[in-house]
């Protein structure tokens, strides 16, 4: 479907949903996580999860990416009930450092997905340069993650998951341990890899500025146990733009929102 | 650097000066010590006439034999129980209970099950050498990162692509660890089986040696022992200094 229709189609909610969840709640040991989440992600839907820190985003997250099954409820991809991961689920992880393999390269950690997706041998090697180049780290595929830093380990991470030719990525606070300077170049990046992808995101935060910037709709968490306290529409024209997009009216209005929001999930 | 190894052999060779002066002033005449010299001659005849050489070929085929085997049963099980929480609980009491026995008090019934030669000594050796690998191995695939677990369950790497490419490199230097330590041991049991009752190999010939009242080649054969497990060691750091270079490097991130 060419990227109009396929906005029209969105706009007019005839899409089904690709990632569901229909009253979900995760019992773990006792302690119930998050309670009776419902929530419907569109195909190309770009939705970001804030909320305080022990709120249950993370834990939303693995339910979404199959690596936890719900307690109550059910969470159904594509229509089809999730009971386990899937390859075109991908998952970027905060912490970088432990998600990739130290004893491979660059060029080996792509080669990963790969492998596991049964590419043949012959063919990796070019798609591999490709995802590289893609994320921009086209000079260091002989590289070895500890060689890298955090910005370009978790811009590997990200190729990694490309690799997996996803129809739908999570991002666990991605760029949550990375300086300010590097966080704005790769949200921007982020942004233009998933328009070329045209993939699903649940993409999870603590920056309600960073949820704004990216998302189609942010939604935010209350604590104890995790639950939605707040849906917005985010309406800020595409392409974003690190200032205009940061200066416009309406983002400042939607900032004031989510920050009043945690304040009183906090309290 | 050259200064400092000179500096560090400086002890050792007065003492061994200071040891030949006092021999020769007080004419030593003993069962169990020898000046320097003779030893070092000794040392030399025995190359000579090839029995050292012998000798040590039969200590360390049974060693190494008994460390491959002992080591493979050791490493299977390891990770078959760093794996599986349920098989390392059906295991736990069974292991626990055969892991304290000596090797050593496993040589009468070798013996009689196998007779002399290399295959009692290797089997004693084996079951040396299987658990140090076996618990190393055990707490090195227990010690991996969960979130590369996560990866493998996400990307759905099949059970033996888990085991291939993640498990056993994530592992793979501390199990190497593991095997330098049986090394260690595999030596000190062949050795060990040879002088209490395995008429072969370096054990067997201190043995001689000293019912031969000969101090000097009893001693020679000792420092010879001593010179092939620190060659042993060496080689294998070596070779896990080539091997993990760069993984060493990453193990610990600047």
């Amino acid at each position: 479907m060419p990227a109009g229709a396929r906005q029209a189609a969105r706009c007019a909610g005839l899409e089904r949903p690709q990632i569901a969840f229909s009253n979900v709640t995760l019992v773990l040991g006792g302690k119930t996580i998050v309670e009776n989440i419902s929530l419907d992600v569109k195909p190309g839907e770009f939705l970001c999860i804030i909320g305080a820190s022990g709120c249950g985003k993370t834990t939303a997250l693995r339910l979404a990416a199959g690596l936890y099954q719900p307690t109550g409820g059910a969470v159904s991809f594509d229509g089809k009930p999730m009971l386990m991961p899937r390859r075109d689920i991908a998952i970027v992880f905060q912490d970088y450092g432990k998600a990739l393999l130290p004893w491979r390269t660059a060029a080996g950690n792509v080669s990963l997905a790969l492998e596991a997706s049964g590419v043949a041998s012959s063919e990796r090697a070019g798609r591999i340069d490709q995802l590289l180049k893609k994320v921009g780290l086209p000079n260091h595929a002989e590289k070895y993650p500890a060689e890298m830093s955090g910005g370009m380990q978790q811009r590997l991470q990200i190729a990694r998951c490309l690799a997996q030719e996803p129809k739908a990525l999570l991002m666990d606070e991605p760029f949550g341990a990375l300086d300010a300077m590097t966080r704005q170049g790769l949200q921007d990046e982020v942004l233009s890899l998933v328009r070329a992808s045209e993939a699903t995101v649940i993409f999870v935060t603590h920056d309600l500025e960073e949820a704004i910037y990216l998302g189609d709709r942010v939604i935010g968490l209350s604590p104890h146990p995790g639950r939605i306290g707040i849906e917005l529409k985010i309406d800020l024209p595409r392409p974003r733009d690190q200032l205009t997009t940061r200066e416009d009216p309406e983002f400042l209005r939607l900032r004031r929102e989510l920050f009043d929001f945690i304040k009183a999930s906090e309290a | 650097m050259i200064p400092e190894r000179v500096k560090a052999l400086l002890l050792p060779v007065a003492a061994l000066v200071a040891l030949e002066i006092w021999a020769r002033a007080i004419h030593l005449q003993s069962d169990s010590l020898a000046p320097p010299s003779a030893v070092a001659a000794a040392l030399v005849g025995a190359f000579q006439d090839g029995s050292i050489l012998i000798a040590t070929r039969d200590t360390l085929v049974p060693a190494f034999a008994g460390l491959s085997i002992g080591g493979a049963i050791g490493l299977a099980f390891g990770i078959a129980l760093g794996i599986f929480h349920v098989f390392d609980r059906l295991m736990e009491v069974t292991i626990e209970a055969i892991r304290p026995i000596p090797s050593i008090a496993l040589l009468p019934i070798a013996l009689i099950a196998l007779g002399f030669g290399y295959r009692m000594e290797i089997v004693i050796v084996a079951f040396a050498c299987i658990w140090p690998i076996l618990v190393l191995s055990r707490a090195a695939v227990g010690g991996i990162e969960p979130r590369l677990m996560e990866v493998s369950r996400a990307l759905r790497l099949s059970p033996a692509d888990r085991v291939r490419k993640i498990i056993i490199p994530a592992a793979l230097p501390r199990i190497f660890l593991a095997f330098r330590l049986a090394a260690g041991i595999a030596l000190i049991v062949a050795v060990t089986v040879e002088i209490a009752i395995n008429p072969i190999g370096l054990g067997a010939a201190i043995m001689t040696a000293q019912q031969a009242l000969r101090p000097e080649l009893m001693l020679a054969y000792l420092l010879w022992i001593g010179i092939v497990g620190y060659l042993l060691n060496t080689g294998l750091v070596v070779a896990q200094n080539h091997l993990f270079g760069r993984a060493a490097l990453v193990r610990d991130p600047a």
